[in-house]
């Protein structure tokens, strides 16, 4: 079993109160904006939704079969997002058995409350912030019940000014092999904040959008822009160690005395 | 445009969501005279790129249908 290794020990930010899992999000900070004006109206939305009639999401028709009670259609559901769910709960927990544990509860969390949601989101979009969820609460039980948020640990030394300004290998992930290259993927991205690394899995890696992003994880949209353009500048920081032009492993590779 | 006004729209110059056709010229000419600039726009499309292209934590197959069916029996319990 592995252990969580980034955040450990450090002082965690006190949140209030819990409130029950199911509500809401136990995300707070400066930045945070009060989720309920993510939302449109409901019944504005299902106005919008019956006129753009042909054009709905495919999710619509499998989320209202599935209510109806015919599982073969939430079974699609979970074959459609199972694995974007699994990363993105690896993303936050950084432990496998965390991850596949939020990749059950939240699909079984999402099935029982089919009910609560509203075709004013994505179905994907809601189950992130499910699965956001859930990954936080499977912090917390390893923390033994201390507050985890997604929004700690973003003070970090690194600003947003870049350093390492020398020109990249035209293809420098050939330089290493699949699991060299996924060793370095993952150590570079495990050192981000949390409130980072979260933002960057989701907007760039997942491909939502940043509104999805900031609803999915109760963020106001200003912070997820923010959050996204230091995660993407540090994340090109610290990969400019091992991409930069001639690196000592790409001249082993192909033999190439200096 | 300085340096620190081009950072600024880095994310919208990556996204492609500069609209205004005049900013748009003036990120152009920034990037023409200045090197740094171009590295960095460059290197973080190509940091975003990589992390698009390979997943870093992909559930090998068997766990993933292993889960897939524990799933799906805890929803058909749930309806019974």
């Amino acid at each position: 079993m592995r252990g969580i290794t980034a955040g450990t020990g450090r002082l965690l930010r006190s949140l209030g109160p819990l409130r029950p899992p199911s509500v809401t999000l136990m995300l707070t900070g400066g930045d945070q904006k009060p989720t309920r004006d993510h939302f449109p109206h409901p019944t504005a939305m299902s106005t919008i939704q019956s006129i753009a009639g042909e054009n709905e999401h495919p999710d619509v028709a499998l989320v209202e079969r599935a209510r109806a009670g015919d599982v073969s259609a939430y079974d699609t559901l979970v074959r459609k997002y199972e694995r974007q769910i699994f990363r993105i709960a690896q993303h936050i927990t950084q432990n496998r058995e965390d991850a596949e544990d939020v990749m059950q509860d939240a699909f079984l969390k999402a099935y029982e409350k089919l009910d609560q949601f509203q075709g004013n989101a994505k179905f994907y979009t809601w189950l992130v912030r499910i699965a956001v969820n859930e990954s936080l609460m499977r912090l917390r039980k390893r923390r033994s019940g201390k507050m985890v948020s997604i929004d700690e640990d973003l003070e970090t030394e690194e600003g947003t000014v870049p350093r390492d300004l020398a020109d990249w290998a035209p293809d420098p992930e050939q330089n290493y092999s699949t699991a060299e290259l996924g060793d370095i993927l993952r150590r570079t991205i495990q050192g981000l904040p949390r409130g980072f690394r979260v933002v960057f899995a989701l907007r760039d890696v997942e491909g939502l959008s940043t509104e999805e992003t900031a609803e999915a994880l109760g963020l106001s949209v200003p912070a997820v822009k923010s959050r996204l353009l230091r995660a993407r500048l540090q994340l090109r920081e610290r990969l400019s160690r091992y991409f930069h032009r001639r690196t000592r492993a790409a001249q082993r590779k192909s033999g190439v005395e200096t | 445009m300085t340096c620190t006004e081009f950072l600024a729209m880095l994310d919208d110059m990556i996204d492609d969501s500069i609209v205004a056709a005049e900013t748009r010229a003036e990120v152009e000419q920034h990037l023409r005279k200045c090197g740094h600039c171009e590295v960095v726009l460059n290197t973080t499309r190509k940091t975003i790129e990589i992390y698009r292209s390979h997943h870093i934590y992909e559930l090998p197959y068997e766990a993933n249908e292993r889960l897939h069916e524990a799933i799906m029996a805890r929803c058909k319990a749930k309806r019974c």
